[in-house]
């Protein structure tokens, strides 16, 4: 198991430059996670309209797995319908649950199959899981209907 | 690199790292073909082949529940048990054996302070730690200002990671409603070593009682207990080359024999009655239920190691080694050392931060050459918050570092930069 494996380049290149990091308006719902052994920190809000994932903005502390990881799922999740979001959240997790051995699909998981490797290191896959969950859980929250936007 | 000439080669001192670190098996290990170095020593220490032998001889020959059996082996294990706790009090400075409970861990030990010493308090009175406790130092005593309506305070850091005594003094921290001080003796992050026996002081002429959190002190510095003017001391057996699942607790024995019981069960009776009960006299009424036998002879074992080695002469160590890595350290482009950065009161845990890497990735990256560090927060939260961090990296040495290991992580520093520079 080498070091490459875990820091896959894709990683490496989200690290460097996040997608759709900084805090924005409008959302309905914002969380605020922490891994607890780490002590990485996400502040995450997410934007549903129409039944649709229209933003997920965030600001974050933390190693370049996690802080790669909530810029690719946040590439994943904008513009999708809620439910495909939180699809792809499952899909994230069994694939960080299995220790390494999984196919993923790249025509789904896109950029996130570069985390195949973390699996493998089980102290860093609480790291690849900090953005993820913060979306589910900002998601479950605003829990608005299909037609209802708040500012 | 060559580290100052007026530390090291100024002690002539017959230290052998090598011949020491041939008792201890696990260093000669190899992680993916490269030779350990193990730099978290602050977390847990390694443990020499005697150690680990004496433990196995106890279960091996001598094995059976203490103080109660009437047979042979009962005798053995209870003379075993003591023995560890009659090394233990040695080895501190201690007046008595009396004077030294077992808990479970150094944590276990400083709850127990919270609990005995704090059970009398009562609004309008005020606890003081400071800002750079380990959690176990910080979260029994808000527990017990919840508890007990107490105000907790704290003795903040200067800049280069000192208690701020003075700033102490100006705001009147320590004062007539002072009834409990509770300081590390050396920081886990900052390796600060804290002048214990000045607070002590502090603390004795208003009468609150001293404790101090001695679990990075104890193994690296010869600690007279009796001499520190500290009321209780608390610290942990696997730090210093001991098993885990031992802490210990100092105390006066004066004091130990005012406080209430802290857990109750069996061992810390006197009688048992339905209507109520009686406690022992310490050390055995802080100690319900089997206590940790094989430990304490683990432990005995580990303090007679030390002791032969010589505590000053490890402490010699710590600070050549300590010196050598805080001038290597330097050389890393944009680090910034969290601390003194000086080897002057100043213990062998050194943690750092570097430009743009976060202590995760740094670790992961020096264990992929073999370089066991610590990344993270180190159980000291607020402290990283006073020094505007979210977490460091903290290598930490100890009797069996040598000069060769410290290259290697300076060495994997450069190699860490290079890798999340992009330059690979």
């Amino acid at each position: 198991m080498k070091v490459e494996d875990l820091y896959q380049e894709i990683i490496l290149d989200h690290y460097r430059g996040k997608h759709h990091s900084g805090l924005r308006e409008p959302y309905e719902a914002e969380v605020h996670h922490v891994n607890p052994s780490c002590g990485d920190e996400v502040t995450l809000r997410v934007h549903v309209a129409d039944g649709v994932v229209s933003d997920v903005s965030y600001e974050a502390v933390g190693c370049s797995i996690s802080q790669a990881s909530t810029s690719v799922m946040s590439d994943l999740v904008i513009g999708e319908p809620v439910g495909e979001g939180l699809g792809l959240h499952d899909e994230f997790l069994t694939m960080m649950q299995s220790k390494g051995a999984y196919e993923p699909d790249e025509d789904q998981l896109e950029d996130a199959i570069a985390f195949v490797g973390v699996a493998r290191f089980p102290a860093r896959v609480k790291c690849a899981l900090l953005g993820w969950s913060a979306f589910k859980d900002a998601v479950l929250r605003a829990g608005v209907p299909e037609t209802e936007e708040r500012v | 690199m060559s580290a100052p000439a007026s530390v090291v080669g100024s002690e002539d001192i017959a230290f052998d790292v090598d011949h020491i670190r041939a008792d201890f098996p696990i260093l000669e290990r190899e992680v993916d073909g490269r030779p350990l170095v193990y730099l978290d020593s602050a977390n847990t220490s390694q443990k020499p082949r005697c150690v680990v032998e004496a433990i196995e001889d106890h279960y091996l020959n001598h094995n059976a529940n203490v103080a109660r059996a009437m047979h042979v082996l009962g005798a053995e294990s209870t003379e075993a048990f003591e023995g560890g706790r009659r090394v233990v009090a040695d080895f501190i400075g201690a007046t008595r054996p009396e004077e030294v409970i077992f808990t479970k861990n150094a944590s276990e030990a400083l709850n127990l302070c919270a609990h005995t010493l704090g059970s009398g308090l009562k609004p309008g009175d005020e606890i003081v730690i400071s800002v750079m406790e380990h959690h176990s130092n910080i979260v029994p005593w808000q527990l017990l200002a919840e508890r007990t309506g107490a105000t907790l305070r704290w003795f903040d850091v200067t800049d280069d990671g000192r208690l701020d005594l003075v700033a102490a003094a100006a705001e009147g921290l320590v004062n007539e409603r002072t009834k409990i001080i509770s300081v590390a003796y050396v920081s886990n992050v900052l390796g600060t070593v804290n002048p214990v026996t000045e607070i002590a002081a502090l603390g004795h002429a208003v009468g609150a009682a001293v404790v101090l959190d001695a679990s990075q002190a104890v193994p690296q510095l010869p600690v007279d207990v009796a001499a520190l003017g500290a009321d209780l001391v608390a610290f942990t057996g696997h730090k210093m080359v001991g098993p885990t699942g031992i802490g210990v607790l100092w105390g006066r024995y004066d004091l130990l024999a005012e406080l209430p019981p802290f857990l109750g069960g069996g061992e810390m009776i006197e009688v048992v009655k339905m209507t109520g009960s009686t406690f022992a006299a310490p050390p055995h009424r802080f100690e319900a239920g089997t206590p940790p036998i094989a430990q304490s002879v683990g432990l005995g074992a580990a303090a007679g190691y030390l002791s032969a080695i010589g505590m000053p002469a490890i402490a010699a160590h710590e600070q050549e080694i300590t010196a050598y890595a805080l001038e290597g350290l330097k050389t890393v482009a944009g680090l910034r050392i969290l601390g003194p950065s000086e080897p002057v009161e100043r213990g062998g845990a050194v943690s750092f931060t570097l430009p743009d890497i976060h202590p995760h990735d740094i670790s992961q990256l020096l264990d992929s050459r073999g370089i066991a560090v610590r990344g993270g927060h180190h159980c000291a939260r607020p402290l990283h918050e006073r020094f505007g961090v979210q977490s460091s990296t903290r290598a930490s040495f100890y009797l069996y570092t040598t000069t060769a290991e410290i290259d290697a992580l300076v060495d994997g520093l450069g190699y860490t930069q290079r890798f999340f520079g992009g330059t690979r």
